[in-house]
């Protein structure tokens, strides 16, 4: 079945730092767009929620249609948005807490700035790899 | 007394005080850092760090000498081992291997498998020519120098480039002769 997924990271200034396509369905130019307007659309529910519970993986937030707005929050408030309309929580969970190993590398790089665009392939093509294993 | 005896790398790695690898990588990433801030030009950092290893170098080859026992080194083969397998793992906690040998024995590369200023870093499309661990060079010109070696040392392969190895190339331009700082009759 072909699936949509749009993920994100958003820096604690609300810029967008990283953005890729990870469903399986085709992909639509509009398509694109929208899911950049849901997911932002969502930044106020995670800024609600995000202080009223410990737990960094808050999970169905927000949702549109049968779309679904998964967030995970880092302890520096870097937000991994997730938007899908599958129902498999325990993945989503996994995806989430690998990426954020991934973003913890990248942030250790002294050439990194924080807050800036995440431009490294090697993190691209294994955020897209976790993707097709837990989405 | 008996005649000291030349200690190997890892004898003496094991009581040298230490620091936490990540906190050693994190340091050496924020100057870095702080220099292609200040200096702007990748070139220019190049120099820099070449420089600041140079200055490492020349006092580092004291403390090396003490701790490590090493006697006068026959040639300049014998040199770079000791460089590889002593000096390396001393300082840096891993060993190099030598190879690529020239026929007059003047040059040969150091190859570094591992190598822990670069844990966590990858090169931006904004600093590709930066050699990210061009201190190293400078400290090991700066350490030979003061034994009388002059040397030119050149990257061959960075990791950070997508090679599977570190190479630098040491290249023996002059041995100078040691000689009194004054003359005779003064």
């Amino acid at each position: 079945m072909a699936s949509t997924a749009c993920f994100m990271i958003i820096s604690k200034n609300d810029i967008p730092i990283y953005e890729a396509e990870v469903g399986s369905a085709l992909k639509k130019e509009e398509a694109a767009h929208q899911h950049q307007f849901i997911l932002h659309a969502a930044l106020d529910v995670v800024q609600d929620l995000a202080w009223t519970t410990s737990a960094m993986f808050l999970k169905s937030i927000d949702r549109f249609n049968d779309l679904v707005v998964s967030v995970y929050v880092t302890a520096g408030h870097t937000r991994l948005m997730l938007l899908h309309d599958s129902r498999n929580d325990d993945g989503i969970k996994s995806f989430f807490q690998e990426v954020h190993e991934l973003y913890i590398k990248i942030l250790l790089n002294p050439l990194y700035l924080p807050g800036s665009r995440v431009t490294s392939s090697h993190f691209d093509t294994k955020v897209r790899a976790l993707a097709r294993k837990y989405i | 007394m008996a005649p000291a005896v030349p200690r190997s790398g890892d004898a003496i790695f094991a009581n040298v005080e230490r620091v936490n690898a990540e906190l050693f990588t994190l340091t050496y990433g924020a100057i870095v850092r702080q220099l292609l801030t200040d200096l702007e030009e990748v070139e220019e950092v190049n120099k820099q760090l070449d420089q600041m290893g140079y200055n490492i170098g020349i006092r580092l080859i004291d403390e090396f000498l003490a701790k490590s026992n090493v006697t006068r080194c026959v040639d300049f083969r014998e040199t770079a081992e000791v460089i590889a397998k002593v000096g390396f793992k001393m300082f840096l906690g891993v060993t190099a291997s030598v190879t690529n040998w020239d026929n007059e024995g003047t040059c040969c590369s150091l190859i570094l498998e591992d190598n822990p200023l670069v844990d966590f870093v990858e090169l931006p499309d904004t600093c590709q020519g930066l050699y990210y661990c061009n201190i190293l060079s400078g400290v090991v010109r700066g350490a030979l120098e003061m034994v009388s070696m002059k040397t030119e040392i050149t990257w061959i392969r960075d990791m950070l480039r997508g090679d599977d190895a570190f190479e630098l190339q040491v290249k023996l331009l002059k041995q100078v002769p040691e000689e009194y700082p004054y003359k005779d009759d003064e």
